[in-house]
C-alpha cells in the first residue's frame, strides 16, 4: 500500500507539471479527460514531449526488520511470535537444511535421480509459511520444500517421493523434489516454469466465491517471472479481483542467467503497481521481515479480495540443482559472501541466542536428532519396493478407458516373455 | 430458457449469412430427434450450446463461464442472456490471453469448482497449448490423483467458415489427440452439440469441445429443452451400408452423408457412414466392426493429411481389419498447406473429392 503511494509520488514528481495558469486555461481539457479516452487514467494531457526515463524512479526499497546479527532494529518491528512457534520455525529450517545434504550427497553417491537443494532460501519459505492459514493453498515451483515441512509434512513424506517407492504421493511417477500434499494444501510441483502461476488465480477466483476466507500463495523465481503466464497471472488477478500473493523468490540467478540478463527493470517488484498490485519488496534473508509482509498481504488479499505482490531478495548459495555446477558461471567467493555474512538460519539462530531461547548445548543436540531423524527416513525409503508397474496406466484418466486397459494387458504379456530383461523384482506386485 | 433464446440477435457473426457464399459446401442433415427427453424446441446449434451453458450453470453453482467477450453474449452469440440470469462473476471476460484463461480454467477445476472456458477461436488454442498438453492433461497423473482438474472444460470454435483464410478455419483436434489425459470431442449438429457439452462438463476429465462455427446458424433442428447427454468414446453410425465405410466428425459427417446419397443414385454403392463424435478417446469398436463388415474405409477431414487424425484411424484399422479390407485405405483431407482464403473452395475435401476416394476405392 504504502509503496504504492511511494511509487506513484515518485512517477509524479519526474512527470512535467503544469503550471496553475496553464492548469486554468486548460481546466476544460482536464475535465473530460475521462470521457475522452475510454481506458482508465488518473492522468491530464501534458503539451509537454517527455518519455518517462527507465530510471525515472528509485529503487523499490528492501523492507527488514532484523540486521545481519539477528537484531531487530525496527521499533514494533518484533512479529512476537510466541515462543513454540520460534522454535519450530527455527527446526524447520534447521531440518530442511539438514535434509539437503543429505539427500544432495545421496544424488551424487547414484542413489537418487536428481535432487534440487534451498540453500539460502530457508526464511523465505518458512517466514511465509508461518504467516499463512494452514487451509491456505499453496502453487509452488519447486524450491519451496520449507513451506512443506513447517506445515507438517514427514520426512518419510520426502524421502518416498525423492526415492519414487510405493509409499510416495505421487505414485513414483513425477522427479525427485515434485512435492504436492492434498492434506496440507500444497499443489503437486510440476517442471514447466510459471504454469502454477495462473492457475493458482484461478484457484483463488474460486476461493473468493466460496467465501472461505482463504487465499492462495503462489511462489515463484525471478527467472519463471520472465514467462508469458506470470504476465497472465499478474493481470487476471487484478482484474478479477482475486485474494492472492504473488511470493517471487528473487535469488539473482535462473540456473547460470544473472538477474542482469532476465530483466532492465528494478527487479520484478515494480511490475506489481503496473498490474495495479499491491507490492511489497523485502529482505528475503530476514525472518520477521517475510512473516510480516506475508501476513499483511494476506490481511490485505483476504479482506479486499485483492492480489498482492511480495519480491523476497535472496541469494541461491547452492547449484541450481545436481545436473548443475554454478562454479562455471559465477565466483566461489560471491557464494561464500552469502553462505557466512548473510545467511538466514545464522541470523534466526542468533536472535533466537539473545532472546535466550536457543544456545549452542541444544543446536548440538538439536544437530544430531535431526541428522539422526533424516537418517532414518532415508533409510526407510531407500528399502521400500518401487510401486506396481501396472500404476504406469492408473490416473491418465479416472478411470483406465479401453485402449489403456489393452495396453495394460500388451505390457504384461510382454513382460511376461521377457520379464529377465527388466528390473521387475525392485517393483511391488 | 425461452427468454435467452428471444434474446438473441442475427449479427456480430464471423459465420456466412445467407448470399455471403452462393455455394456451402456442405448440406445440413439434421439429426433424428431425441423423443424421449421431453418438450423440443427448433434450435440452431449456437442456441443448443447456450442452452447446455445455462443449464449447466443451473445445476451446479460453481460452474463459471469465462474467456475473451463473453459476457455480452459471445462473438458468436453462445453466451447471450447468461451473465444477466447468472451475475457477472459466474459470466465473465477475461484479459486477452489465451494462456491464461486455460491456466486459470485449470485452477478453478483444481478448486472443486466447474470451470467452462472459452477459446474464441481453435485458431488461437496454441498460445494455450503448455498449460492443455504439459498441465491439464498430466495434471492427474503427475499427482497420483492427489489433484486434477476433471471439471473444466474448454470450448473452442473449429472449422472452415467460408471465408476464415488461416487463423479463422483450423481444425487442431490432431495435436491434442497426441495428448494422454484429454478428451476431445466435435459435434455435427445442435442436437449432439448439447448433449456432448454437457457430458464435457460433467466428465471428472478435462475435455476441448471444439464446434464447428459454421454450423452455429446453418444447423438447425428439434432440440430437447430439457437436460440430457451423450456418452464421450462412443461412436455413431449415421447411415447403414455395406460397401464401404466413410469416417468423418463434425461438418465433414454431412459432406460425407450427401457423398453416401451421391454415390447410392449415380454407383449403385451402398456406404455406411459414421461419426466419430470423440476423437480422444475415440471408439475403435464401432469403427472396426463396421470396416470388418465392408471391407473398405474412407477417413475425410479438415485439417491437413499428414499427421492428420485421419493417419491414427488408418494404421488402426488396417492393423485390426487387415485380413477384411479389400482395398487401401482412402484419407481425403485438406492439403499440407495453410488455410487459404481464396482457395477454400479447392483446398476442403468437399463431395467432389470424396467421391472420387469413393470411386477409387470400390474400383480397386
Amino acid at each position: 500500500m504504502s509503496i504504492n503511494l511511494v511509487l506513484r509520488n515518485v512517477l509524479r514528481s519526474r512527470l512535467p507539471i503544469l503550471s496553475l495558469t496553464r492548469v486554468r486555461l486548460l481546466h476544460e481539457d482536464i475535465h473530460d479527460r475521462s470521457q475522452n479516452f475510454p481506458s482508465p487514467t488518473m492522468a491530464g494531457f501534458t503539451e509537454k514531449l517527455d518519455f518517462i526515463a527507465h530510471n525515472a524512479y528509485d529503487g523499490i526499497p528492501i523492507y527488514r526488520v532484523c540486521n545481519r546479527k539477528g537484531q531487530v532494529i525496527v521499533p514494533g518491528g518484533d512479529p512476537g511470535i510466541d515462543k513454540d512457534e520460534l522454535i519450530r520455525m527455527y527446526k524447520s529450517m534447521t531440518l530442511l537444511n539438514t535434509m539437503d545434504k543429505i539427500l544432495y550427497e545421496s544424488q551424487r553417491q547414484g542413489r537418487i535421480s536428481f535432487y534440487m537443494t534451498n540453500y539460502g532460501e530457508e526464511a523465505t519459505h518458512v517466514g511465509s509459511a508461518s504467516a499463512l492459514d494452514p487451509q491456505d493453498i499453496v502453487y509452488g515451483q519447486y524450491r519451496e520444500t520449507g513451506v512443506l515441512l513447517h506445515r507438517g509434512q514427514t520426512l518419510d513424506g520426502l524421502m518416498n517421493q525423492c526415492y519414487s517407492n510405493q509409499l510416495d504421493f505421487g505414485k513414483g511417477k513425477q522427479m525427485p523434489v515434485h512435492y504436492g500434499n492434498k492434506d496440507l494444501n500444497f499443489v503437486t510441483i510440476s517442471s514447466p516454469l510459471a504454469t502454477q502461476m495462473p492457475q493458482a488465480v484461478g484457484t483463488a477466483y474460486a476461493f473468493k466465491r466460496a467465501k472461505n476466507g482463504l487465499v492462495v500463495i503462489c511462489y515463484f523465481g525471478e527467472g519463471a517471472a520472465s514467462e508469458g503466464d506470470a504476465h497472465a497471472a499478474f493481470n487476471f488477478a487484478a482484474t478479477l479481483d482475486c485474494p492472492i500473493i504473488f511470493f517471487c523468490r528473487n535469488n539473482g540467478y535462473a540456473i547460470s542467467t544473472p538477474a542482469e540478463e532476465q530483466f532492465r527493470s528494478d527487479g520484478v517488484a515494480p511490475r506489481g503497481p503496473a498490474y495495479g498490485i499491491s507490492t511489497i519488496r523485502v529482505d528475503g534473508n530476514d525472518l520477521f521481515a517475510v512473516y510480516n509482509a506475508t501476513k499483511e498481504a494476506r490481511n490485505t488479499a483476504v479482506s479486499e479480495n485483492r492480489p498482492v505482490l511480495i519480491e523476497a531478495m535472496t541469494y541461491r548459495i547452492g547449484h541450481h540443482s545436481t545436473s548443475d555446477d554454478s562454479s562455471a558461471y559465477r565466483s566461489v567467493d560471491e557464494v561464500r559472501y552469502w553462505d557466512v555474512k548473510d545467511h538466514p538460519i545464522t541470523r534466526f539462530s542468533l536472535y533466537l541466542k539473545d532472546k535466550g531461547l536457543w544456545d549452542d548445548d541444544t543446536e548440538k543436540k538439536w544437530g544430531q536428532d535431526a541428522r539422526q531423524q533424516v537418517l532414518k527416513a532415508f533409510a526407510r525409503a531407500e528399502k521400500e519396493l518401487k510401486p506396481s508397474i501396472k500404476e504406469m496406466f492408473t490416473d491418465v484418466y479416472d478411470d483406465i478407458p479401453p485402449h489403456l486397459q489393452s495396453q495394460m494387458k500388451e505390457m504384461e504379456s510382454h513382460l511376461e516373455l521377457y520379464k529377465e530383461h527388466y528390473p521387475i523384482k525392485n517393483y511391488a506386485k | 430458457m425461452a427468454s435467452i433464446l428471444a434474446r438473441l440477435p442475427s449479427r456480430l457473426s464471423l459465420v456466412s449469412r445467407p448470399g455471403a457464399r452462393t455455394i456451402a459446401h456442405f448440406k445440413y442433415h439434421p439429426d433424428q430427434p431425441i423423443t424421449d427427453k421431453g418438450q423440443l424446441e427448433k434450435m440452431t446449434m449456437l442456441q443448443s450450446i447456450t442452452s447446455a451453458l445455462d443449464i449447466s450453470l443451473e445445476k451446479d453453482a460453481s460452474t463459471c463461464i469465462f474467456g475473451e467477450d463473453v459476457a455480452f453474449g459471445g462473438v458468436f452469440r453462445c453466451t447471450v442472456g447468461l451473465q444477466d440470469k447468472y451475475g457477472k462473476d459466474r459470466v465473465f471476460n477475461t484479459p486477452l490471453c489465451e494462456q491464461g484463461i486455460v491456466g486459470f480454467g485449470i485452477g478453478m477445476a483444481v478448486a472443486g469448482s466447474k470451470a467452462i472456458a472459452e477459446i474464441q477461436f481453435g485458431d488461437y488454442i496454441f498460445p494455450a497449448f503448455d498449460q492443455i498438453v504439459n498441465e491439464a492433461a498430466k495434471y492427474r497423473y503427475r499427482s497420483g490423483n492427489l489433484f486434477d482438474c476433471g471439471s473444466l472444460t474448454i470450448r473452442a470454435t473449429w472449422g472452415a467458415v467460408g471465408h476464415g483464410g488461416l487463423y479463422h478455419s483450423q481444425s487442431p483436434e490432431a495435436y491434442f489427440a497426441h495428448t494422454p489425459g484429454l478428451k476431445i470431442v466435435i459435434p455435427r449438429s445442435p442436437t449432439k452439440a448439447k448433449g456432448l457439452l454437457r457430458s464435457c462438463v460433467n466428465d471428472e476429465n478435462p475435455c476441448i469441445f471444439f464446434e464447428p462455427k459454421i454450423l452455429y446458424r446453418s444447423a438447425s433442428e428439434e432440440v430437447p429443452v430439457e437436460d440430457y447427454s451423450i456418452p464421450i468414446g462412443k461412436a455413431e453410425v449415421v447411415k447403414k451400408g455395406s460397401d464401404i465405410t466413410l469416417i468423418g466428425w463434425g461438418t465433414q459427417v454431412h459432406v460425407l452423408l450427401e457423398v453416401a446419397t451421391m454415390v447410392q443414385e449415380k454407383l449403385g454403392v451402398s456406404c455406411e457412414v459414421i461419426d466419430l463424435f470423440s476423437i480422444l478417446p475415440w471408439d475403435k469398436e464401432t469403427v472396426f466392426e463396421s470396416v470388418v463388415k465392408t471391407g473398405r474405409c474412407l477417413i475425410a477431414h479438415e485439417a491437413p493429411i499428414t499427421g492428420g487424425f485421419g493417419a491414427e484411424l488408418a494404421a488402426s484399422i488396417t492393423e485390426n481389419c487387415f485380413l477384411n479390407l479389400e482395398s487401401p485405405i482412402q484419407r481425403i483431407c485438406g492439403y499440407d498447406t495453410p488455410f487459404p482464403l481464396i482457395f477454400e473452395p479447392f483446398y476442403l475435401p468437399d463431395k467432389w473429392r470424396c467421391l472420387e476416394g469413393i470411386k477409387k476405392a470400390i474400383n480397386y
